[in-house]
């Protein structure tokens, strides 16, 4: 540089001309550079959260799975280079016609109802659906013996052809995000008694498992495909040629046998099979999936009415905890010895910091995990109703604590004193005298954190809770009205929500008398 | 019933706020506390019935005493003691979210153990006396000064009291509403009861007290009945004070 830089300024106009001196240099080789960039990579969309054996990361956090081998070979065959695109599960089917990605493969079940919406490749699997139980299991060993055990709950996944084969023969069911929550749930609680999923996930996660045993042979036959938009014909052929010449030259068959997975009913896929079965579930009888589909709004508005109770009673349920445990809180935190003070404080600050998430999942998936580590001879496994409401009402009483603490501290030294000339002990000034002044303070706090809190209900169908918002994802991703059923569901919350401000106005005039 | 006081001290951090105050007042009779702020009299007052701890001395009620060091305004002591002594504050401290009624009848239903029916009864003759009998229904925010002052006398009178403790009531008043409430302690004296009051009122005090006791700095500087200290103070701090106050 012939100038020395004198200042920071300086030094920055001269860094800011060098780059622009050799942006200008490389231009044309950008430009250059653009035509040869042959085709952008297909997106595959896939859920690899518990997703062995079909796509998952092993200890080393290396993809793996056997769709991931069969993608490999697909790529290579049609000569694309296949991106993975992680997605949740029971969003595949949505995500795919929305267009977040080219095409979803995460063990699909073809039947008649999605062939509707989705153009299917060719099957790359046939799948069946295994029952399992716990090893001491003595009451069922079928499906059908499930059925006849009262109170016996079945954990299978949302949006498969087991949940609706469940659904069909009007098994009581629990839905899982994932195979590894449902197995665990299976083996070290009584929340349900068996899983019924597919054959795959049954091999990867019970069968290793000698608390768990495989309850008769796997029934329920079916093909997985890869999904694609119906639009999108072209590249749907192009993967259908390259699954039969996987099929043909014994490539799939090398993988499925690698992944142990290769049994009799693969064969079907050799080429020279019939394949006028494609495309139909094995198991028989009237389709009760063909009657949901023809959703109606008496159909659903029930079933939104229950989801919506269950948001009800899990509001009231944990607001009530919330309060509960806030108040002695708060007096603690006012009141209290010095190392009552300290540890209400860190109450607060611990359930206050910590996402109410995390709290969810470590109470519904992790307690169970822990007595089991430490051999307590009970398992603590909390129902998915029970873990909610412990979830919300910890993380809501921080938030009451530190509500009600301040509003009993705005309360004049005078009122105290004034109770105190009277002739009133300490207690008798607090619940005559402070308490009720205190709480019209607390109030419009209180009434905000009730909102917020029936909104945040719908954190809950992580614990497998089919509350008001979990209950309209699964009747939108079943039926695709996601406008028309979301319209009903806010109208929902709103009707149930209005209300609730209006009591609390109503309670503020009651506590606040003297504004009539 | 009579109160004595002996030899009341009390620090605050390196203030000494109370140095060795004596007082007496004799059953039935009226004590007025005067002196300038800061003097130490609202705090003198407070000791009396236990609102305030203090260092060293006694304080006799009737046959009851508080010793030095008692453990604060909740302690079971000082709050038998305070069944013998209404108070009434400056700000009135009603409660606002009770009606006049059921400010009345709070302490004598939840303390006391009285009947609701009583307690009304009670209260609504109080409120006759106080002047305010159509206003039992009325919340504390609906009231004028004076009134919410006279409300403040007829809740402390409730507990049926041996005596009043009235700390500056009439200070935040203005000069019209003033007299409504001394009116009241004038009917209180001539029932019988006994009255402790600092207040800034010299014309009241020369007209209603029986006894006069002027502090400064924590300190009885002067004492007696109010025709020796108004008319002829002997000490400096007394005389300037009236000098200031009455212009």
């Amino acid at each position: 540089m012939a100038y020395p830089a004198k200042t920071t300024k300086d030094l920055m106009i001269a860094v800011t001309s060098g780059m622009i001196l050799l942006m200008q240099a490389l231009l044309p080789f950008i430009f250059l550079m653009l035509p040869l960039q042959v085709e952008k990579p297909l997106i595959w969309a896939s859920d690899e959260e518990g997703g062995a054996p079909y796509l998952f990361r092993d200890s080393t956090l290396e993809q793996k799975g056997f769709e991931l081998d069969i993608i490999r070979a697909i790529s290579a065959h049609i000569g694309r280079p296949i991106e993975f695109k992680q997605y949740p599960f029971d969003n595949l089917i949505p995500g795919l016609l929305k267009g977040d990605f080219d095409f979803a493969m995460n063990g699909l079940e073809i039947t008649e109802e999605r062939k509707k919406t989705i153009r299917f490749s060719k099957p790359y699997y046939i799948y069946r659906q295994q029952l399992v139980t716990r090893a001491d299991e003595k009451r069922f060993q079928t499906l059908l013996g499930c059925k006849t055990t009262k109170g016996a709950i079945i954990g299978t996944m949302e949006a498969t052809q087991a949940e609706r084969l469940l659904d069909q023969e009007g098994i009581p069911k629990r839905i899982y995000p994932s195979p590894t929550e449902a197995y665990a749930d299976l083996a070290s609680t009584d929340r349900i008694d068996a899983v019924f999923m597919d054959l795959p996930m049954a091999l990867q996660y019970a069968l290793p498992d000698k608390r768990l045993r495989f309850a008769g042979k796997p029934t329920a036959r079916g093909f997985y495909g890869i999904a694609f938009r119906p639009q999108d014909e072209e590249l749907a052929k192009k993967v259908d040629s390259a699954i039969e010449e996987i099929r043909g030259n014994g490539k799939l068959r090398s993988i499925l046998v690698k992944w142990n997975l290769w049994d009799d009913y693969q064969e079907e896929l050799s080429p020279g099979f019939l394949y006028e079965e494609e495309g139909r579930p094995d198991f028989s009888g009237p389709s009760l999936i063909e009657q949901s589909q023809s959703w109606s709004f008496g159909q659903y508005l029930p079933m939104l009415l229950e989801g919506a109770w269950v948001t009800i009673e899990l509001t009231a349920s944990s607001f009530a905890l919330a309060l509960l445990m806030g108040l002695p809180l708060a007096l603690a935190r006012l009141y209290g010895p010095a190392w009552l003070k300290a540890t209400a404080l860190t109450y607060v600050e611990f359930f206050r910091g910590i996402p109410v998430l995390l709290l969810l999942f470590f109470l519904y998936f992790g307690l169970p995990a822990v007595s089991d580590y430490w051999g307590l001879g009970f398992s603590i496994s909390l129902s998915p109703f029970m873990a909610a409401t412990l979830g919300l009402g910890l993380n809501y009483a921080a938030f009451e604590a530190e509500n009600l603490r301040t509003a009993i501290q705005s309360i004049p030294k005078g009122q105290w004193e004034a109770a105190a000339s009277l002739g009133m002990c300490r207690t008798l000034a607090f619940r005559r005298i402070i308490m009720p002044q205190a709480l019209r303070v607390a109030l419009p706090t209180l009434t905000n954190d009730l909102v917020a809190l029936f909104k945040d209900t719908s954190i809950a169908s992580v614990v497998a809770l089919v509350e008001l918002n979990k209950q309209y994802q699964i009747l939108a991703k079943s039926s695709l009205k996601f406008v028309e059923l979301g319209i009903i569901t806010a109208i929902l919350y709103l009707a149930l929500s209005l209300p609730l401000g209006r009591l609390a106005r109503r309670l503020e005039h009651k506590l606040a008398p003297e504004h009539k | 019933m009579h109160i004595r006081a002996r030899g009341i001290r009390k620090r605050f951090q390196d203030r000494t706020i109370l140095d060795g105050v004596n007082l007496f007042v004799e059953s039935g009779k009226t004590l007025v506390l005067l002196g300038p702020s800061g003097s130490g009299k609202s705090t003198m007052l407070r000791c009396l019935n236990g609102l305030n701890t203090f260092d060293e001395g006694t304080v006799d009620v009737g046959d009851r005493s508080l010793q030095a060091g008692h453990s604060g305004q909740f302690s079971s002591y000082t709050r038998d003691l305070r069944k013998l002594l209404g108070m009434v504050f400056q700000d009135f401290q009603l409660f606002p979210h009770l009606s006049v009624l059921q400010n009345i009848m709070e302490a004598p239903v939840t303390v006391s153990g009285v009947s609701k029916t009583e307690a009304r009864l009670q209260a609504l003759e109080l409120l006759k006396s106080v002047g305010l009998e159509n206003h039992g229904q009325h919340y504390p925010s609906q009231l004028s000064g004076g009134q919410k002052q006279r409300v403040a006398i007829a809740r402390a009178l409730a507990m049926r009291p041996k005596a009043l403790l009235c700390d500056e009531i009439t200070s935040s008043l203005d000069p019209e509403l003033k007299h409504e409430v001394l009116e009241v302690l004038e009917k209180l004296q001539e029932r019988g009861l006994t009255l402790l009051m600092v207040t800034h009122e010299i014309g009241f005090a020369r007209k209603a007290a029986d006894h006069i006791v002027f502090m400064a700095d924590g300190k009885v500087v002067e004492e007696g009945k109010p025709s020796s200290v108004l008319d002829s103070p002997v000490a400096d701090r007394t005389r300037n004070f009236l000098a200031n106050i009455l212009g």
